[in-house]
């Protein structure tokens, strides 16, 4: 019998501090993960050098509690996965050290993983893949479309050009003065409204997978401030449906284009975006007329966390990739 | 001081491409302007400068950004430091080999070298937009000269 492969990851690109180990990549043993969510609120986003400090106070408490959770013994883990970026590089450094320092102390290869790798491999967690595989993968930081051929490949067919979806949802809910994080609040918003507003819809040149948020933010705030002048009220739920409407058809046209171009097998949707309804309902509704299976994992695996990365270290480790103790925080790492 | 009206997005990026060609190593460049004046929009003909290949986005959620080109590029925006007084190794930035472009610059003021070309981008309607130079440093002052004439 194959011998298990046991992976514990580590992640702290942004605002959550989180450990998980990961059996063969698909069974999660334990998964923790502590959110800085509240003492960012007031800044209305992640204050980079607040999310350091919480990164080191949380990381031997959230370690402490992941071993807690599980029988699994620091015997049996084959490897250790980090983060190694994209995100805030005094964010990423916190878990990089600290995966560092356990692959030391416990003498345990390491592994550093892209974060969309990760949250790519979110969704193996549920269901096991089949190739060719399309990713959309939105979030505040982050608006791409990965094509998958096979485990471990990564090729980037489209991304955004300026503003990433989640970011043009904070935003614009900064205009709306909506708390932090904007998007949930618009998602919400967006239910009760109604598209009465015409914005842009950002398709770019003939048959290119890019995304660009920018000129709708533009044309959202441009639309407030001229009703501002004329003295006529613009009402915010039928705001935030008119913007997410915009934004949801073109990630939907574009995932479905791509998803019929490339003969995929599987969509998967990945990203703290995905739990947006507005977004999920569209794909759902796109993809159920197809016979291409779509896959939006669990909200909780959505949003950041170790497990995904424990799985994507997983496919990394299996395919022999291993890092140095000289492993470095990127903060502009790019997927490859 | 002194003010340029563009009239679209390209007339824009041409004068922060020109911009760029004059630029060396350790020079600072400050942006202001509301949310969608078109910071971004103005580094990206910064970049196009610079020789830079790679498509620039925004830097909002990881506040930097870096670029190699024919110089390094450092794109920061620094919003959300509006309520934190600590240095996050600046310094690095300023003094490095690359240019460094900082967008929401007044939220920094404390850690910005003395001598830097502030840029801030007023609407007008549509993609007209009035770009207001203020030079620090007979440095900056000779760029901003050669950079209207």
């Amino acid at each position: 019998m194959k011998k298990d492969t046991i992976i514990l990851g580590i992640e702290t690109s942004c605002d959550e501090t989180a450990v998980s180990i990961v059996r063969n990549g698909t069974e999660i043993m334990t998964n923790v993960v502590a959110s800085q969510i509240e003492s960012h609120k007031r800044f209305g986003g992640v204050v980079p050098e607040i999310a350091s400090r919480h990164h080191v106070e949380q990381m031997t408490v959230v370690l402490e509690k992941a071993f807690e959770n599980t029988d699994i013994t620091w015997d049996e883990v084959d490897a250790i996965a980090v983060t190694e970026g994209p995100g805030l590089v005094g964010a990423l450094l916190v878990g990089v050290n600290s995966a560092k320092a356990l692959s030391f102390a416990k003498q345990k290869p390491l592994v550093g993983v892209h974060h969309i790798a990760g949250h790519i491999y979110a969704n193996r967690l549920e269901k096991e893949f089949e190739f060719p595989l399309l990713a959309l993968i939105v979030s505040g930081g982050h608006t791409e479309l990965v094509l998958m051929r096979e485990h471990g490949s990564y090729e980037l067919i489209g991304e955004t050009r300026d503003d990433a979806a989640g970011e043009a949802y904070d935003k614009v809910a900064r205009m709306l003065n909506l708390p932090y994080p904007g998007g949930p609040h618009i998602d919400q918003l967006a239910a009760i409204g109604e598209e009465t507003i015409a914005f842009p819809r950002a398709w770019l040149e003939e048959g290119s997978y890019d995304f660009s948020f920018s000129g709708l933010k533009s044309a959202v705030i441009n639309k407030i401030h001229n009703a501002k002048q004329r003295g006529e009220t613009l009402k915010n739920e039928d705001i935030a449906a008119s913007f997410q409407a915009s934004v949801v058809e073109v990630l939907t046209a574009k995932t479905l284009k791509a998803a019929k171009a490339y003969n995929v097998k599987q969509v998967i949707v990945a990203g703290g975006v995905a739990a947006n309804k507005g977004l999920r309902r569209e794909l759902e509704t796109v993809f159920s007329e197809t016979d291409i299976p779509l896959l939006i994992p669990d909200i909780k695996l959505c949003t950041d966390n170790a497990a995904m990365i424990a799985a994507a270290g997983t496919i990394a480790f299996e395919q022999g990739r291993r890092s140095g103790l000289d492993l470095n925080a990127n903060a502009s790492l790019q997927l490859k | 001081m002194v003010q340029i009206q563009t009239n679209t997005v390209e007339e824009t990026q041409l004068i922060a491409e020109k911009l760029a060609t004059m630029l060396k190593p350790g020079d600072v460049i400050t942006l202001e302007g509301e949310l969608g004046a078109g910071k971004t929009t103005f580094t990206k003909g910064l970049a196009k400068g610079l020789g830079i290949k790679r498509n620039i986005s925004s830097p909002t959620f990881t506040i930097i950004k870096e670029y190699e080109g024919r110089l390094p590029l450092y794109h920061m925006d620094v919003y959300r430091l509006e309520h934190s007084d600590e240095d996050i190794g600046f310094d690095e930035y300023f003094h490095g080999n690359g240019v460094t472009v900082v967008e929401w610059a007044h939220f920094i003021e404390e850690f910005l070298p003395n001598e830097r070309l502030a840029i801030r981008i007023g609407y007008m309607d549509g993609d007209k937009r009035i770009l207001e130079f203020t030079a620090s440093g007979a440095y900056f002052e000779q760029i901003m000269n050669e950079l209207i004439s």
